[in-house]
């Protein structure tokens, strides 16, 4: 455990390094989340009462996305790793005595982490200044506070645990590129990045309420921002947590298979 | 060499660029076909986002799904061009910080063409086959009653677009000379641009209208002449707005130029 805490501190030091890389993904963030709420307000101009949630829950919804992006989004993930795979580096990560499903894992959670770190307070506080419907809100209980911190941990989790699975299957591909994009598109669709999830239709939405898409992202954001029954909140964190034991699970297992076939390319 | 000499010249050498490109790219054809895919999935999210708001909502600033679904396609279609041309430009931050640049500036050819050639992005293909299809379905659904003056609009919408993503592009990779590294929020104006894009610009509000026409005028590509293409304006006028982007193109060009006069090269 020692040793991938270390690994997880160096990383994390390393990403606090990047301050003005931060500065600049922050007013991007702030940008895009400022674009998403005016899209919002025509719709909610053009008919309020088609909305699933209040306007308030909505903007909370988009300037959390925001202020987390480095939690979950699909496109932050570690080009060192993937490398190593491609140029054959793997080879001396192999020979180190840590497991290399759970290196990387610890890895993957200190650069994100690192990265929200940095962001997320600016994005928020802003926000929280903004005039009234097109701000942040504040929770409504500690206890509810307390129920979306815990989820936001769990989505964290999860989503780190997929992104996993897309390291594991480059050994089998070797150049990364196409199975990023790909992954990058549906996970970010499939987990109310684009679209939040309450917009969708119904039917559907009850579908992907169960896959683990829905957990990585969607859950923390609507905890928050209150558009969730009680009943509803117990059954997510359940299914959060049994995709993040599934996830684990199963990654590592095909991570031990793929590097019994591993071929190490390059000399 | 005379002038359609050197033309001649830069399309072989591009096209010699792009056959390069092509054959690299086939080395890895899991990887080649999971790209394409993904940039198809891409755009059918984006789509399918606009079309699950449209089952809730119908209209939005006074616009149809189908009016909607036209100007996305446009603009997909634009960016998707440009993006096949121009993306080299993208990539252009690891070029100079590399070093590259030295040799292409040693070169005894153009360097827009060169830098354009090191990095011809095929599987963005993908992205323009999905772009047609939208276009073909958006142009059906919105039942546009096709006159000389829309066709005219749309294919001078279509060259207008190229223009401004591409000097956009082209401004990204001028900022490299300086920072020498790509700057992150100049992904708000090109993918944002096409990403935001895909609703009419005065949906955003008067505000924003006025950023994207005297800033960077996205409006003259899309809001201007989109008007003719859904009816509700026929001022022949609006159909030459999206010449403007060739200004906004030449600026462009200049401020690369006076990034290459500014270029010291970061060794190694």
């Amino acid at each position: 455990m020692k040793k991938y805490m270390s690994f997880f501190r160096m990383r994390f030091q390393m990403g606090l390094q990047y301050r003005t890389a931060a500065i600049a993904g922050m007013t991007t963030q702030f940008a895009w989340g400022l674009m998403e709420i005016m899209v919002f307000r025509a719709f909610y101009a053009a008919d309020p009462a088609a909305f699933p949630m209040t306007f308030e829950a909505t903007a909370s919804y988009i300037w959390l996305q925001q202020a987390f992006l480095a939690i979950f989004a699909a496109w932050l993930l570690e080009p060192e790793i993937f490398d190593c795979i491609v140029s054959g580096n793997v080879a001396y990560e192999l020979c180190r005595p840590v497991h290399i499903y759970d290196m990387w894992f610890a890895r993957s959670m200190a650069s994100r982490l690192s990265r929200v770190a940095l962001r997320c307070f600016p994005i928020l506080f802003v926000a929280l200044l903004l005039p009234k419907p097109y701000g942040i809100s504040t929770p409504s209980s500690a206890a509810q506070f307390a129920v979306f911190l815990i989820t936001l941990v769990l989505s964290f989790l999860v989503s780190v645990a997929f992104y996993m699975w897309i390291y594991v299957l480059t050994f089998y591909t070797i150049s990364p590129m196409g199975l990023r994009i790909m992954v990058a598109s549906v996970v970010e669709f499939l987990s109310g990045g684009g679209v939040p999830l309450p917009f969708f239709p119904e039917k559907v939405q009850r579908v992907l309420e169960f896959l683990p898409f829905a957990s990585m992202q969607n859950v923390p954001l609507r905890v928050y921002s209150g558009s969730m029954s009680q009943m509803q909140t117990q059954q997510a964190v359940a299914l959060q947590l049994l995709w993040l034991i599934v996830l684990v699970a199963l990654g590592r297992t095909m991570c031990d298979r793929a590097l019994r076939r591993v071929s190490v390319q390059g000399g | 060499m005379n002038g359609t000499g050197r033309v001649k010249d830069m399309l072989h050498l591009y096209v010699h660029y792009v056959s390069l490109n092509v054959r690299s790219a086939m080395q890895h054809k899991a990887s080649f076909f999971l790209q394409i895919t993904g940039q198809l999935l891409t755009s059918c999210t984006t789509f399918l986002g606009i079309y699950f708001m449209f089952l809730r909502f119908h209209i939005v600033a006074g616009y149809t799904y189908s009016d909607v679904l036209l100007c996305f396609s446009v603009v997909l279609m634009q960016f998707s061009l440009a993006e096949m041309f121009a993306r080299g430009f993208d990539t252009f931050s690891g070029m100079v910080r590399r070093g590259e640049f030295d040799r292409i500036l040693v070169r005894p050819r153009g360097e827009v063409l060169q830098v354009l050639g090191s990095k011809f992005e095929l599987t963005r293909i993908g992205r323009l086959l999905q772009a047609v299809i939208v276009f073909v379905y958006g142009v059906f659904a919105a039942r546009v009653h096709w006159t000389a003056l829309r066709v005219l609009t749309l294919v001078s919408m279509l060259l207008g677009g190229i223009l401004l993503f591409s000097g956009l592009f082209l401004v990204y990779a001028a900022f490299c000379f300086f920072t020498l590294e790509g700057l992150e929020f100049m992904n708000v104006f090109t993918d944002g641009g096409r990403e935001y894009g895909k609703y009419p610009i005065d949906v955003y509000g008067k505000r924003m209208q006025q950023f994207a026409t005297f800033i960077i005028p996205y409006t003259l590509v899309q809001y201007y002449p989109l008007q003719i293409l859904i009816g509700r304006s026929d001022n022949w006028v609006y159909a030459l707005y999206p010449m403007g982007a060739l200004v906004f193109l030449a600026a462009c060009y200049a401020f690369w130029r006076f990034g290459v006069r500014h270029y010291t090269s970061s060794g190694s």
